[in-house]
């Protein structure tokens, strides 16, 4: 059995910590589970730093850190706090290089999670900051692609946003593009979605269609690559993407950037624009492979 | 002793003009709208800064600064380079800020003096993760209304906690704006600080008083001084709030006598010619 996602993470964050005398704060890192296994068991004095419960201050002090060089680790336990604990970094840490000249990079770790937790912490929240500018964002599922993210971040200048999903954790398998043949549609998920992509695919294969897949890691920088367009061009009927975000966000920005460079349809699928309850008859989760099949199905009998 | 005092009061009247006559230089220019973009003068809060920065500069620390707006006295008492921010406020690429900063987010890495976002007290948070991560001495200046917010409140009780080097510099002018502190709030700065258990003054802008206060205990623990000053200018832009506003500036110009009065004009004609240089 393959090394699980969650113990990369941890030999990278115990890495960072000792080779170059970093930091990672966040808020209940030492308590229950350790950041869902993902972080060494160390303390303040080995640099692991307890933030006050106090969201805001908690980002700005952060800020702080990277401004004095450190390259801090940043955990924000729900996406859905990035409404608090980004407000420094984005209009701060993203804008000090281009303002003053003083780089301020930090990897934060912002992790989502999917269930009956409620209207605030459920799902990705990524949409709330990508309009910043100095901002990286990088939504790795995989043992290489988390390892791939972190050295570019070690190499940088920049704020990087890491979109981790606490189901990936345990995840052993790296994942593989699929644009060979033609298509009869290319599926593009984000986040948690690429596992139900996957799947999906299976299903829509097994009943004769044609699919392809392209795993989306860099979410901002965007850059569509050549063979993507191909590829796309070379699809019947264009694109789905999938996320666990709200649609009305990162979704349909990238949705728009790849129909400008394609000219081919691009359909989305995300959190339904509602507000998500407690129970599982209110909740408001990320497609599954049920209703991806059931989406694509949808758009192939349109045309 | 005398001596001593008179001296150190001179050196602080000569920070301190500096900064009231690069202010009315720029006033001028407000007015005949060289300068178009919002300005936040800091003429009659010069003396904080300018005997902290006396005191700062007699013990040889070079301590980290996070400022906000009405920052340029700061960025003047504690040696930041004038032509550049001369050539800040006309917008040019030779500025202190490479003509990014305008008024509000002038920063000076000569005298360690870090730049401002625009949230009030942002830097009262900022300034408290630079301190803990590099331990290096911090002076944090904020007003008395970003003292209001949440995450500055957070950050003392942070500072405390910690117990870090950090100087809060409350620049209590009394004004949000033009809403006075007693339609904000029913508390003083000096009892929120012991609250959250940090060493706490509150006093006028009076040098002396500042450095009696200060001297010793200077980055030795936590500590915050509300500092009362006068803003003789609107909060943004060139105008009055109300004439006859007490001028700590002129106070100590007639108290230090002729040495003072030589300075003063030394130093007008000076900004005058850097102004018309630049």
């Amino acid at each position: 059995m393959g090394k699980e996602l969650r113990q990369t993470i941890k030999t990278i964050t115990s890495h960072h910590l000792k080779k170059n005398k970093s930091q990672v704060f966040g808020q209940n890192l030492t308590g229950v589970g350790w950041v869902a296994g993902t972080l060494p068991k160390l303390f303040e004095k080995d640099g692991v730093i307890e933030l006050p419960m106090a969201d805001v201050a908690g980002g700005g002090i952060v800020t702080g850190s990277a401004l004095m060089g450190k390259r801090p680790i940043y955990i924000i336990r729900y996406q859905g706090y990035n409404w608090f604990n980004c407000i420094f970094i984005v209009n701060y840490a993203c804008k000090s290089n281009a303002i003053w000249k003083i780089p301020c990079p930090m990897m934060i770790r912002g992790i989502s999670s999917e269930g009956s937790i409620g209207p605030v912490a459920g799902s990705a929240h990524i949409s709330t900051i990508y309009k910043m500018p100095g901002l990286k964002i990088f939504s790795p599922m995989t043992n290489k692609e988390y390892s791939n993210v972190y050295k570019n971040f070690m190499k940088s200048k920049d704020v990087f946003y890491i979109s981790e999903h606490r189901s990936s954790y345990s995840n052993t398998k790296e994942f593989k593009n699929d644009l060979t043949g033609n298509k009869d549609i290319i599926l593009m998920p984000i986040s948690v979605t690429r596992f139900a992509a996957e799947k999906a695919k299976l299903i829509l294969e097994k009943k004769g269609f044609s699919v392809g897949i392209i795993h989306l890691v860099n979410l901002k920088p965007f850059l569509i690559k050549s063979e993507w367009i191909k590829a796309i061009k070379k699809s019947k009927f264009g694109v789905l993407m999938t996320d666990n975000d709200y649609v009305d966000g990162v979704l349909r920005i990238l949705a728009h950037q790849i129909n400008e460079k394609t000219n081919k349809p691009v359909s989305v699928l995300g959190l339904d624009d509602k507000t998500a309850g407690h129970h599982k008859k209110v909740d408001n989760l990320p497609p599954n492979e049920l209703k991806i099949a059931e989406r694509v199905k949808i758009i192939i009998k349109k045309k | 002793m005398i001596n001593n005092k008179r001296n150190f009061s001179l050196n602080v009247f000569e920070r301190a003009s500096i900064c009231r006559h690069f202010e009315n230089e720029v006033y001028k220019r407000i007015v005949k709208k060289e300068i178009e973009f919002p300005v936040y003068l800091s003429a009659g809060q010069e003396y904080a800064p300018a005997t902290i920065a006396e005191i700062v500069s007699k013990k040889q620390i070079k301590p980290l600064i996070f400022g906000q707006h009405r920052g340029h006295s700061i960025y003047l008492s504690f040696g930041g380079d004038i032509n550049k921010l001369i050539k800040e406020l006309k917008g040019k690429k030779d500025g202190c800020t490479y003509g990014m900063g305008g008024s509000l987010s002038i920063h000076s890495m000569k005298i360690n003096m870090y730049g401002h976002d625009g949230f009030m007290g942002s830097n009262a948070c900022i300034g408290t993760g630079a301190c803990f991560s590099s331990k290096k001495p911090t002076i944090i200046f904020i007003g008395d209304a970003a003292l209001e917010e949440d995450y500055v409140l957070a950050s003392l009780s942070w500072v405390s906690k910690k117990k870090l080097p950090i100087l809060f510099v409350v620049d209590d002018n009394n004004y949000a704006v033009l809403t006075k502190k007693d339609e904000r709030r029913d508390w003083e700065a000096k009892e929120l600080a012991k609250a959250f258990k940090m060493q706490s003054f509150d006093m006028m802008d009076d040098p002396m008083k500042i450095s009696k206060y200060l001297k010793k205990s200077l980055f030795k623990q936590p500590t915050l001084v509300n500092i009362h000053t006068q803003r003789i200018f609107w909060h943004a832009g060139a105008g009055k709030d109300k004439e006859n506003v007490f001028d700590r500036y002129l106070q100590q110009k007639k108290l230090l006598g002729r040495k003072a009065d030589l300075l003063d004009e030394k130093i007008k004609k000076r900004m005058k010619l850097l102004w018309e240089k630049n």
